[in-house]
């Protein structure tokens, strides 16, 4: 049995690892809800997005701050550009097309990715080093930061769909697009837009991650983890998305602890089981359409 | 222009309705039959691993092309199919029956897939059989005692009742043997009642089941026929590989298929054959591309994989009906010299389709 510390490390640990498989889940969920397109692309974002940041900061010595915003203002025009040259022209294709369609973005920016910065990893200054003291508790700056970025981005994504004009917009092209079209909304633009707030959480929590995973090239691998975890909670429902990510972050270093054998796989094993039980996550968002 | 004259009903359901096809087809088989002849002993064994993923490609396309479950986790299949052969030949069970037993295992492992997943939907499955794949990848890695884990495991001798079968010929003739095999049986599955149900859940599952088909029962099907034809795939790579190592089986060997399929043309016989063609072909082309391009790009690291993922973004953009769409315009054409016009395939106005309203 484990000493109670170490369970709470371990919880710790787990609650901050879920926190950065939300982060980067909210940028599948946002383009999921708004075109019903899966980019599995999007953990390869995140990875060229945290590269982004070590060239503005570094690079160019703007020091991370500074950095950080320059980046999220180049992905999220790489990632308007991304929607409005390719994504745009396949609507209505098979699933299985848009699917490797968004696995050879991945495929690109891995090895662009590879090309520029190189293909050792790398390490990115970031303000939170050092560990702090919690109830007892060593624990890494980082990894509070990353839950520190996930409530605020929460909170500030909350806010701009449901006060701002622009974010009403989206919701409403993202319920039924032909009745926003009707209204007067841009969908076109606004689901352009959608790619490039995606692209720019992606980045946000590429450069809250380098702490922790290091500036890679294959980091986008953990994005499958996080859609994993938004799978768990019922994609579509950010509060679900946020549950489900939090529940694979916790269990997954305890099964790590107990069940060596099969490292790395907890995470798959329950989205597996949920979905055996529950085939449309915990918090369901689909409706049987009636004749 | 060729004009069709039907003297009996049966004709509706031929499987080569014109006499271009019968003669096309027939000499495709003739000259695979005649390959061993004027092909050497490399090439050969490129063509019976090119036959192997048809074989692959043909079961993925049920599945994705004809019953519209996109699955990422075909390799998982493969390799069930590989390592399940291999142990019973060690184990000494004859050819025969081990390949009946590994058909039938994996497919019983796709029904129950299947079972759980025709109550999901879209990517959800998508996702799902990803993690079942990783899961399988990390099975036979740990199993140690039954799969030699990472270390690997030997393929036992081709051996078909009592007769080696070591010359890369006749190990040619067996892959060509199943595959004519399975792409015949395809095409008769997809007139059966059974095929024409696959067809209406891939376009509607709401019309088709108001039109009294079992939705989940279908999707149970696809899967195991699906997976039950991969497995037959995963039995013939196992000879070709000779050695089984569980990375063999992982998440590229999955895309490969799926690209294959897309490639090649979703929701036809011949997509996944000329989509196997591609991907036997891509290394060459990579290298060749890589020749024209200036010394400054082609000696970069890493060069291939964006390649990959390039000529994938401008197939899905701009040729998604994919190798087999370009070919039958190009039929097209030449039987209606000179009346060929653009708009003859001109794609229909496309929209979003939901899936949040099922």
């Amino acid at each position: 049995m484990l000493p109670f510390d170490d369970v709470i490390r371990l919880g710790i640990i787990g609650i901050s690892q879920g926190s950065a498989y939300a982060l980067i889940a909210l940028g599948f969920v946002l383009i999921y809800k708004a075109t019903e397109v899966v980019n599995f692309a999007h953990g390869d974002f995140m990875m060229f997005g945290g590269f982004a940041v070590l060239t503005f900061s570094e690079g160019l010595g703007l020091g991370f701050w500074p950095g950080l915003v320059c980046a999220c203002m180049a992905m999220g025009l790489a990632g308007y550009l991304v929607d409005s040259l390719i994504m745009r022209r396949i609507i209505g294709q098979s699933q299985a097309s848009i699917f490797i369609l968004t696995v050879a973005f991945g495929f690109i920016l891995r090895s662009a990715a590879g090309m520029i910065w190189g293909w050792s990893p790398m390490s990115l200054a970031t303000p939170f080093g050092g560990e702090t003291q919690l109830a007892g508790i060593t624990i890494g700056t980082e990894r509070i930061a990353i839950v520190g970025a996930t409530i605020v981005l929460c909170f500030a994504l909350y806010a701009f769909f449901a006060r701002s004009r622009l974010g009403v917009a989206m919701q409403a092209s993202s319920q039924n697009q032909l009745a926003a079209y009707y209204m007067g909304i841009p969908v076109r633009r606004l689901v352009s837009l959608v790619w490039a707030i995606a692209a720019v959480i992606a980045t946000i929590a590429g450069a809250f991650m380098a702490p922790v995973t290091q500036l890679d090239t294959n980091v986008g691998f953990i994005g499958i983890k996080a859609l994993s975890g938004a799978i768990v909670g019922g994609f579509g429902s950010i509060p679900g998305t946020i549950l489900g990510c939090l529940l694979i972050g916790v269990i997954e270093p305890f099964s790590d602890y107990y069940f060596p054998a099969i490292k790395g796989v907890s995470a798959y094993i329950v989205m597996l089981v949920v979905l055996f039980i529950r085939p449309d996550g915990l918090i369901t968002q689909t409706f049987r359409k009636k004749v | 222009m060729q004009v069709i004259f039907k003297t009996s009903y049966d004709q509706d359901i031929n499987l080569l309705s014109k006499t271009g096809e019968y003669i096309r087809v027939t000499l495709v088989i003739l000259l695979m039959l005649a390959a061993p002849l004027f092909l050497d002993v490399y090439y050969l064994s490129e063509l019976g691993l090119l036959l192997v993923y048809v074989i692959a490609g043909v079961g993925l396309m049920i599945l994705t092309g004809f019953t519209g479950q996109v699955s990422f986790g075909h390799a998982a299949f493969l390799g069930i199919g590989a390592y399940c052969h291999s142990i019973l030949m060690t184990a000494g069970v004859p050819f025969i029956a081990s390949i009946i037993l590994t058909t039938m295992f994996t497919g019983m492992i796709g029904m129950i897939i299947g079972r759980s997943a025709s109550k999901m939907h879209g990517f959800y499955l998508a996702v799902a059989t990803l993690a079942f794949l990783i899961i399988i990848e990390t099975v036979i890695g740990e199993w140690t005692d039954l799969t030699g884990g990472y270390a690997g495991f030997a393929v036992p001798e081709l051996q078909v009742a009592g007769y080696y079968l070591t010359e890369i010929w006749q190990q040619y003739y067996l892959d060509l043997a199943l595959a004519l095999f399975v792409i015949w049986g395809t095409a008769n599955l997809l007139r059966t009642p059974s095929g024409r149900s696959f067809l209406a859940v891939r376009d509607s599952e709401l019309s088709a089941r108001s039109l009294g088909v079992n939705v989940e029962w279908v999707k149970i099907q696809s899967f195991g026929i699906s997976a039950a034809i991969t497995g037959i795939a995963g039995v013939l790579l196992a000879h070709h590989l000779s050695y089984l190592s569980p990375e063999t089986f992982g998440v590229l060997e999955s895309l490969k298929l799926l690209l294959m399929i897309v490639v090649g043309g979703l929701g036809s016989i011949p997509g996944a054959i000329f989509g196997a063609i591609f991907v036997s072909l891509l290394p060459v082309l990579l290298s060749l591309l890589r020749d024209i391009l200036p010394g400054a790009i082609s000696q970069q690291a890493g060069l291939e994989p964006m390649l990959f993922g390039l000529i994938i973004v401008l197939f899905v953009v701009f040729e998604p009906e994919g190798i087999n769409g370009r070919w039958r315009k190009l039929l097209h054409f030449f039987e209606t010299f000179p009346y060929y016009r653009k708009a003859s395939f001109v794609r229909q106005k496309s929209y979003l389709k939901t899936e949040r309203m099922r």
